[in-house]
Protein backbone atom coordinates (compact mmCIF):
# COMPACT_ATOMS: atom_id res chain seq x y z
CA UNK A 1 0.00 0.00 0.00
CA UNK A 2 2.72 2.40 1.00
CA UNK A 3 4.86 1.39 -1.98
CA UNK A 4 1.89 1.98 -4.26
CA UNK A 5 1.42 5.47 -2.82
CA UNK A 6 5.13 6.16 -3.33
CA UNK A 7 4.87 5.15 -6.98
CA UNK A 8 1.88 7.46 -7.42
CA UNK A 9 3.69 10.34 -5.70
CA UNK A 10 6.61 9.74 -8.04
CA UNK A 11 4.71 9.35 -11.31
CA UNK A 12 2.26 12.26 -10.90
CA UNK A 13 4.93 14.97 -10.46
CA UNK A 14 7.01 13.45 -13.25
CA UNK A 15 4.04 13.53 -15.64
CA UNK A 16 3.40 17.14 -14.60
CA UNK A 17 7.08 17.91 -15.26
CA UNK A 18 6.71 16.65 -18.83
CA UNK A 19 3.73 18.98 -19.36
CA UNK A 20 5.65 21.90 -17.85
CA UNK A 21 8.66 21.24 -20.11
CA UNK A 22 6.34 21.27 -23.15
CA UNK A 23 4.90 24.61 -22.05
CA UNK A 24 8.40 26.02 -21.45
CA UNK A 25 9.52 25.02 -24.96
CA UNK A 26 6.49 26.47 -26.72
CA UNK A 27 6.02 29.54 -24.50
CA UNK A 28 6.88 32.94 -25.95
CA UNK A 29 6.03 35.02 -22.88
CA UNK A 30 9.31 34.88 -20.96
CA UNK A 31 7.70 35.88 -17.64
CA UNK A 32 5.46 32.83 -17.87
CA UNK A 33 8.43 30.66 -18.85
CA UNK A 34 10.42 31.78 -15.78
CA UNK A 35 7.47 31.00 -13.50
CA UNK A 36 7.15 27.58 -15.18
CA UNK A 37 10.84 26.79 -14.57
CA UNK A 38 10.16 27.57 -10.91
CA UNK A 39 7.17 25.18 -10.98
CA UNK A 40 9.44 22.57 -12.62
CA UNK A 41 11.94 22.92 -9.78
CA UNK A 42 9.25 22.45 -7.14
CA UNK A 43 8.03 19.30 -8.90
CA UNK A 44 11.64 18.07 -9.09
CA UNK A 45 12.01 18.77 -5.36
CA UNK A 46 8.86 16.67 -4.74
CA UNK A 47 10.31 13.79 -6.75
CA UNK A 48 13.61 13.98 -4.86
CA UNK A 49 11.69 14.09 -1.56
CA UNK A 50 9.79 10.92 -2.47
CA UNK A 51 13.14 9.30 -3.36
CA UNK A 52 14.29 10.08 0.24
CA UNK A 53 16.92 12.59 -0.91
CA UNK A 54 15.65 15.37 1.35
CA UNK A 55 18.96 17.29 1.29
CA UNK A 56 18.88 17.51 -2.50
CA UNK A 57 15.16 18.36 -2.46
CA UNK A 58 15.84 21.26 -0.08
CA UNK A 59 18.62 22.56 -2.33
CA UNK A 60 16.47 22.21 -5.45
CA UNK A 61 13.58 24.11 -3.86
CA UNK A 62 15.78 26.91 -2.49
CA UNK A 63 18.17 27.35 -5.44
CA UNK A 64 16.12 26.15 -8.42
CA UNK A 65 12.71 27.48 -7.47
CA UNK A 66 13.81 30.37 -5.28
CA UNK A 67 17.03 32.21 -6.03
CA UNK A 68 17.50 31.35 -9.71
CA UNK A 69 13.90 32.41 -10.42
CA UNK A 70 14.62 35.78 -8.81
CA UNK A 71 17.82 36.13 -10.85
CA UNK A 72 16.01 35.23 -14.09
CA UNK A 73 13.29 37.78 -13.30
CA UNK A 74 16.02 40.36 -12.70
CA UNK A 75 17.47 39.50 -16.11
CA UNK A 76 14.03 39.82 -17.72
CA UNK A 77 13.68 43.32 -16.33
CA UNK A 78 16.74 44.22 -18.41
CA UNK A 79 15.87 42.42 -21.65
CA UNK A 80 12.07 42.52 -21.93
CA UNK A 81 9.33 39.95 -21.47
CA UNK A 82 8.61 38.72 -24.98
CA UNK A 83 10.68 36.31 -27.01
CA UNK A 84 10.71 36.73 -30.78
CA UNK A 85 9.90 33.74 -32.96
CA UNK A 86 12.97 31.66 -33.82
CA UNK A 87 14.54 32.56 -37.17
CA UNK A 88 15.18 28.93 -38.14
CA UNK A 89 13.63 25.51 -37.73
CA UNK A 90 15.62 23.48 -35.20
CA UNK A 91 15.12 20.06 -36.90
CA UNK A 92 18.83 19.15 -37.01
CA UNK A 93 19.37 19.88 -33.32
CA UNK A 94 16.11 18.13 -32.45
CA UNK A 95 17.29 14.95 -34.21
CA UNK A 96 20.69 15.04 -32.45
CA UNK A 97 19.07 15.58 -29.01
CA UNK A 98 16.50 12.87 -29.71
CA UNK A 99 19.24 10.42 -30.70
CA UNK A 100 21.19 11.25 -27.53
CA UNK A 101 18.08 10.77 -25.38
CA UNK A 102 17.43 7.40 -27.07
CA UNK A 103 21.05 6.33 -26.43
CA UNK A 104 20.76 7.30 -22.74
CA UNK A 105 17.52 5.35 -22.42
CA UNK A 106 19.19 2.28 -23.95
CA UNK A 107 22.00 2.72 -21.43
CA UNK A 108 19.48 3.00 -18.57
CA UNK A 109 18.22 -0.51 -19.30
CA UNK A 110 21.61 -1.84 -18.22
CA UNK A 111 21.57 0.03 -14.87
CA UNK A 112 20.80 -1.88 -11.66
CA UNK A 113 17.33 -1.54 -10.13
CA UNK A 114 16.74 1.64 -8.05
CA UNK A 115 17.93 1.16 -4.44
CA UNK A 116 19.19 -2.34 -5.22
CA UNK A 117 21.60 -3.17 -2.34
CA UNK A 118 23.65 -5.44 -4.63
CA UNK A 119 24.42 -2.61 -7.08
CA UNK A 120 28.12 -1.93 -7.68
CA UNK A 121 27.99 1.56 -6.14
CA UNK A 122 26.75 0.15 -2.81
CA UNK A 123 29.59 -2.41 -2.64
CA UNK A 124 32.61 -0.08 -2.63
CA UNK A 125 32.99 2.20 0.45
CA UNK A 126 29.31 2.66 1.34
CA UNK A 127 29.13 -0.32 3.75
CA UNK A 128 32.23 0.92 5.59
CA UNK A 129 30.74 4.42 5.96
CA UNK A 130 27.43 3.04 7.19
CA UNK A 131 28.93 0.61 9.70
CA UNK A 132 32.01 2.49 10.93
CA UNK A 133 30.79 6.10 10.97
CA UNK A 134 28.72 5.55 14.13
CA UNK A 135 31.91 4.44 15.94
CA UNK A 136 34.39 6.82 14.27
CA UNK A 137 32.38 10.01 13.96
CA UNK A 138 29.14 9.36 15.86
CA UNK A 139 26.98 11.65 13.74
CA UNK A 140 23.50 10.16 13.15
CA UNK A 141 23.21 11.69 9.67
CA UNK A 142 25.69 9.67 7.62
CA UNK A 143 25.36 12.12 4.71
CA UNK A 144 26.86 14.85 6.90
CA UNK A 145 29.61 12.51 8.10
CA UNK A 146 30.56 11.62 4.52
CA UNK A 147 30.36 15.20 3.19
CA UNK A 148 32.18 16.99 5.98
CA UNK A 149 34.59 14.35 7.26
CA UNK A 150 35.28 11.38 4.97
CA UNK A 151 35.05 13.58 1.89
CA UNK A 152 36.28 16.78 3.54
CA UNK A 153 38.68 17.57 0.70
CA UNK A 154 35.90 17.32 -1.90
CA UNK A 155 33.67 19.65 0.09
CA UNK A 156 36.53 22.14 0.49
CA UNK A 157 36.90 22.02 -3.30
CA UNK A 158 33.15 22.56 -3.77
CA UNK A 159 33.15 25.53 -1.40
CA UNK A 160 36.06 26.99 -3.37
CA UNK A 161 34.07 26.51 -6.59
CA UNK A 162 31.13 28.43 -5.09
CA UNK A 163 33.51 31.19 -4.00
CA UNK A 164 35.07 31.30 -7.49
CA UNK A 165 31.62 31.59 -9.08
CA UNK A 166 30.84 34.59 -6.88
CA UNK A 167 34.24 36.15 -7.60
CA UNK A 168 33.62 35.63 -11.33
CA UNK A 169 30.27 37.42 -11.19
CA UNK A 170 31.86 40.32 -9.31
CA UNK A 171 34.71 40.51 -11.85
CA UNK A 172 32.31 40.53 -14.81
CA UNK A 173 29.61 42.90 -13.59
CA UNK A 174 31.69 45.38 -11.63
CA UNK A 175 34.09 46.06 -14.49
CA UNK A 176 31.15 46.77 -16.75
CA UNK A 177 29.81 49.36 -14.33
CA UNK A 178 33.19 51.09 -14.15
CA UNK A 179 33.51 51.04 -17.94
CA UNK A 180 30.10 52.68 -18.23
CA UNK A 181 31.15 55.45 -15.86
CA UNK A 182 34.41 55.90 -17.80
CA UNK A 183 32.40 55.93 -21.02
CA UNK A 184 30.10 58.63 -19.65
CA UNK A 185 33.04 60.72 -18.49
CA UNK A 186 34.71 60.51 -21.91
CA UNK A 187 31.39 61.40 -23.59
CA UNK A 188 31.03 64.47 -21.40
CA UNK A 189 34.63 65.34 -22.16
CA UNK A 190 33.94 65.06 -25.89
CA UNK A 191 30.84 67.24 -25.57
CA UNK A 192 32.79 70.04 -23.91
CA UNK B 1 5.28 43.70 -5.69
CA UNK B 2 6.45 46.36 -3.27
CA UNK B 3 3.06 48.03 -3.09
CA UNK B 4 0.85 44.97 -2.64
CA UNK B 5 -0.23 44.92 1.04
CA UNK B 6 -1.06 41.18 1.02
CA UNK B 7 2.41 40.24 -0.22
CA UNK B 8 4.00 42.71 2.20
CA UNK B 9 2.25 41.28 5.26
CA UNK B 10 2.66 37.61 4.29
CA UNK B 11 6.33 38.02 3.41
CA UNK B 12 7.12 39.91 6.61
CA UNK B 13 5.44 37.12 8.58
CA UNK B 14 7.40 34.46 6.70
CA UNK B 15 10.89 35.98 6.73
CA UNK B 16 11.69 35.34 10.45
CA UNK B 17 10.62 31.72 10.06
CA UNK B 18 12.73 31.28 6.92
CA UNK B 19 15.79 32.61 8.72
CA UNK B 20 15.06 30.47 11.78
CA UNK B 21 14.59 27.41 9.56
CA UNK B 22 17.98 28.11 7.97
CA UNK B 23 19.59 28.07 11.42
CA UNK B 24 17.73 24.85 12.26
CA UNK B 25 18.96 23.22 9.05
CA UNK B 26 22.49 24.38 9.89
CA UNK B 27 22.70 23.19 13.47
CA UNK B 28 20.49 20.13 13.13
CA UNK B 29 22.43 18.90 10.08
CA UNK B 30 24.22 16.28 12.18
CA UNK B 31 20.94 14.61 13.04
CA UNK B 32 18.52 15.30 10.21
CA UNK B 33 18.73 16.28 6.57
CA UNK B 34 20.54 19.49 5.78
CA UNK B 35 23.89 21.11 6.35
CA UNK B 36 25.93 24.13 5.48
CA UNK B 37 25.00 24.48 1.81
CA UNK B 38 21.25 24.21 2.36
CA UNK B 39 21.34 26.50 5.38
CA UNK B 40 23.33 29.15 3.50
CA UNK B 41 20.97 29.10 0.54
CA UNK B 42 17.83 29.23 2.70
CA UNK B 43 19.22 32.12 4.75
CA UNK B 44 20.12 33.97 1.54
CA UNK B 45 16.62 33.27 0.18
CA UNK B 46 15.11 34.90 3.27
CA UNK B 47 17.18 38.05 2.73
CA UNK B 48 16.37 38.00 -1.00
CA UNK B 49 12.65 37.90 -0.15
CA UNK B 50 13.14 40.89 2.13
CA UNK B 51 14.92 42.65 -0.74
CA UNK B 52 12.02 41.93 -3.11
CA UNK B 53 9.41 43.18 -0.65
CA UNK B 54 11.10 46.21 0.90
CA UNK B 55 13.58 47.14 -1.81
CA UNK B 56 17.23 46.35 -2.42
CA UNK B 57 18.43 49.06 -0.05
CA UNK B 58 16.50 47.54 2.86
CA UNK B 59 18.23 44.20 2.27
CA UNK B 60 21.61 45.93 2.02
CA UNK B 61 20.91 47.61 5.38
CA UNK B 62 20.69 44.20 7.07
CA UNK B 63 23.67 42.65 5.28
CA UNK B 64 25.76 45.42 3.69
CA UNK B 65 27.53 44.70 0.43
CA UNK B 66 31.00 44.84 2.01
CA UNK B 67 29.98 42.31 4.67
CA UNK B 68 28.52 39.99 2.02
CA UNK B 69 31.74 40.19 0.00
CA UNK B 70 33.82 39.41 3.09
CA UNK B 71 31.51 36.49 3.94
CA UNK B 72 32.39 34.89 0.60
CA UNK B 73 36.07 34.74 1.54
CA UNK B 74 35.65 34.21 5.31
CA UNK B 75 33.79 30.93 4.79
CA UNK B 76 36.48 29.39 2.57
CA UNK B 77 39.22 30.67 4.92
CA UNK B 78 37.38 29.17 7.90
CA UNK B 79 37.15 25.81 6.14
CA UNK B 80 40.81 25.89 5.11
CA UNK B 81 41.72 27.12 8.62
CA UNK B 82 40.15 24.02 10.19
CA UNK B 83 42.49 22.03 7.93
CA UNK B 84 45.53 23.96 9.14
CA UNK B 85 44.39 23.59 12.77
CA UNK B 86 44.67 19.85 12.18
CA UNK B 87 48.29 20.27 11.05
CA UNK B 88 49.15 22.55 13.98
CA UNK B 89 47.74 20.02 16.46
CA UNK B 90 49.88 17.28 15.00
CA UNK B 91 47.64 15.59 12.45
CA UNK B 92 47.19 15.72 8.70
CA UNK B 93 45.39 18.50 6.78
CA UNK B 94 41.64 18.37 7.57
CA UNK B 95 42.26 15.71 10.22
CA UNK B 96 39.52 16.30 12.80
CA UNK B 97 40.56 13.54 15.20
CA UNK B 98 43.30 15.74 16.74
CA UNK B 99 41.05 18.77 17.32
CA UNK B 100 40.01 17.48 20.76
CA UNK B 101 41.55 15.01 23.25
CA UNK B 102 38.48 12.85 22.63
CA UNK B 103 38.69 11.92 18.91
CA UNK B 104 34.90 11.73 18.48
CA UNK B 105 34.46 15.20 19.97
CA UNK B 106 37.24 16.33 17.63
CA UNK B 107 35.22 15.02 14.68
CA UNK B 108 32.12 16.87 15.91
CA UNK B 109 34.12 20.09 16.35
CA UNK B 110 35.69 19.80 12.88
CA UNK B 111 32.36 19.09 11.17
CA UNK B 112 30.70 21.99 13.00
CA UNK B 113 33.23 24.61 11.88
CA UNK B 114 33.52 23.22 8.37
CA UNK B 115 29.73 23.42 7.97
CA UNK B 116 29.74 26.99 9.30
CA UNK B 117 32.36 27.84 6.67
CA UNK B 118 30.29 26.33 3.85
CA UNK B 119 27.15 28.16 5.01
CA UNK B 120 28.89 31.54 5.26
CA UNK B 121 30.45 31.28 1.79
CA UNK B 122 27.28 30.01 0.09
CA UNK B 123 25.12 32.67 1.75
CA UNK B 124 27.62 35.38 0.79
CA UNK B 125 27.91 34.28 -2.85
CA UNK B 126 24.13 33.93 -3.34
CA UNK B 127 23.47 37.38 -1.85
CA UNK B 128 26.34 39.00 -3.77
CA UNK B 129 25.01 37.62 -7.07
CA UNK B 130 21.50 38.83 -6.16
CA UNK B 131 22.77 42.31 -5.23
CA UNK B 132 24.74 42.58 -8.49
CA UNK B 133 21.86 41.35 -10.67
CA UNK B 134 19.22 43.44 -8.93
CA UNK B 135 21.46 46.50 -8.85
CA UNK B 136 22.16 46.47 -12.58
CA UNK B 137 18.68 47.64 -13.52
CA UNK B 138 19.01 50.65 -11.22
CA UNK B 139 22.28 51.66 -12.89
CA UNK B 140 20.51 51.53 -16.24
CA UNK B 141 17.64 53.64 -14.96
CA UNK B 142 20.07 56.28 -13.78
CA UNK B 143 21.48 56.66 -17.31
Amino acid sequence: MNLWLDQLLLLVPMAMMLVVVGLIITGRNLFGVVVLTSVYSFLMATVLFVLDAVDVAMTEAAVGAGISTVLLLGALRLCGWNDSKPMYRPWGKLIVSGALAALLMVGMVGLPEFSDPAAAIHQHVAPRYLIESSKEIDVPNVVTAVLASYRGYDTLGETTVVFTAGAGVIALLRRRRQERIKHEISEKHDAT
Amino acid sequence: MRHDPILQVVARLLIPFILLFALYVQFHGDFGPGGGFQAGVIFAAGIVLHGLISGLDAAKKILPERLVESMMAIGVLLYAGVGFAGIVLGGAYLDYFVLDPNPIHGQHRGIFWVEVGVAVTVCGVMLKIFYMFAGRGDVDQDD
